[in-house]
């Protein structure tokens, strides 16, 4: 793998990471993060849509009029959550229920439009398939984390497999309530940022 | 009479659309900075809402929900039924983006000066998510035309009221000594998840 794919493919993840970095996406990474089954499903489901989305609009861009290429990229995204939503209502209608209508906000999610506008109007197909990939798995690597550290310290298990005991089983670990709580992601993404700042101090903001 | 009341309480305080399901979040953290900005973005959110909600109401019961063109068509075996509740995400993202222009060009020819104040939020809140979810809970919780116009209203106050909290302790927090890492984004989502703590409180409101 050339270097400039790999730059494109895992720079979003630590380096140019969407939510860390650029505050983009954050509206489902706090609501969808109480589960590591929850988490990944939508890192999977915005993947393939930024992915798609970026290849098809990379695909046209040319022909693509620049007065209406917002309407022209939204249509594109709509059709493509619209196919996520009714495979998941399909397959997994439990797990679709569970995501109400975060699924469908993944059309607001600003990381695929600000990857449309700011990088599939302009380069290949292929490439913006890639940086579609990397996009997504550099929101779902925050998803992931967070939702890791919610339901270990919260159930006190990883994708519903016990790893800490709780006292109402007969083990040894008292849950801890707050993070059951949806706003705790808030919490959880805070400290994070810190940490990825502390390590990098390049991101850190100035006044 | 009273049951409109008790939705609008609800959506302001209790289901509140920033801090109880992050609608609107990315929005929420940049543009929280200062409380005049802060008030403009807010009332914008509360009239796309209100007009919004609404608006996709009387569409969806019309024209999506299922079996709803059958008397115009005039068909009346159950079986050839027509269901376009599919196309949700798309219709409802073209008639909020269209509302968003319609209100631009509204303003800009009657009213200039509030145009001028409004004028650059308008744009970005087609994308805010706190519409298009608004708009998906209206559809999932099966709200007439009525109860729609409240919801849009109230969620939009509630918005309103949540990010000039925020930005009113942004500007205190100037003064404040925060550790690097911390400074800018990842002190204000902790910030936040204090103030949905805060929130939650409402949830005990019986109505």
């Amino acid at each position: 793998m050339s270097s400039d794919t790999k730059k494109v493919l895992f720079g979003p993840i630590v380096d140019n990471n969407p939510i860390a970095l650029q505050v983009l996406g954050v509206c489902s990474a706090l609501a969808v993060t109480s589960s590591m089954t929850n988490a990944v499903v939508m890192t999977i489901a915005v993947m393939v849509v930024t992915a798609f989305s970026s290849m098809f609009i990379s695909i046209i861009r040319n022909q693509i009029p620049s007065s209406v290429r917002i309407i022209v990229q939204m249509t594109i995204i709509a059709s493509l959550v619209i196919v996520v939503d009714q495979v998941l209502k399909a397959f997994s209608y439990a797990l679709s229920q569970e995501l109400s209508v975060y699924i469908g906000l993944i059309i607001t999610n600003c990381i695929v439009m600000g990857r449309a506008e700011a990088f599939a109007m302009k380069e290949k197909p292929l490439v913006s398939f890639l940086d579609g990939i990397g996009n997504g798995l550099g929101y779902g690597a925050v998803l992931i984390v967070v939702a890791f550290f919610r339901e270990l310290f919260a159930f006190g298990t990883i994708f519903d497999f016990e790893v800490l005991p709780l006292i109402q089983n007969g083990g040894w670990y008292q849950g801890n309530g707050l993070l059951v709580l949806p706003f705790s992601s808030f919490f959880v993404i805070g400290l994070i940022i810190w940490a990825v700042r502390q390590w990098k101090p390049e991101q850190v903001e100035k006044d | 009479m009273e049951h409109y009341l008790n939705i609008f309480i609800k959506t302001i305080f209790i289901e509140n659309m920033a801090l109880s399901f992050f609608l609107g979040m990315c929005t929420f953290l940049a543009v929280s900075k200062k409380v005049s900005t802060a008030i403009g973005l807010g009332v914008a959110v509360v009239v796309v809402l209100g007009l919004a909600v609404p608006a996709n109401q009387i569409i969806y019961q019309a024209i999506l929900a299922p079996g709803a063109l059958d008397s115009v068509l005039g068909i009346t075996d159950p079986k050839e039924s027509i269901d376009l509740s599919f196309l949700n995400f798309i219709t409802f993202i073209g008639v909020i983006a269209a509302l968003v222009q319609i209100l631009e060009m509204i303003l800009d020819k009657y009213f200039p000066a509030l145009y001028q104040a409004l004028g650059i939020f308008l744009p970005l809140i087609t994308v805010n998510c706190a519409i298009f979810g608004a708009v998906s809970f209206m559809v999932a919780k099966n709200l007439t035309l009525g109860e729609s116009v409240v919801y849009g209203v109230g969620s939009g106050v509630g918005w309103m009221l949540a990010i000039v909290l925020m930005a009113g302790l942004r500007e205190k927090m100037k003064y404040s000594d925060i550790p690097d890492g911390l400074k800018g984004l990842g002190i204000t989502f902790i910030t936040a998840g204090l103030m949905a703590f805060g929130f939650l409180s409402f949830g005990g409101i019986s109505l």
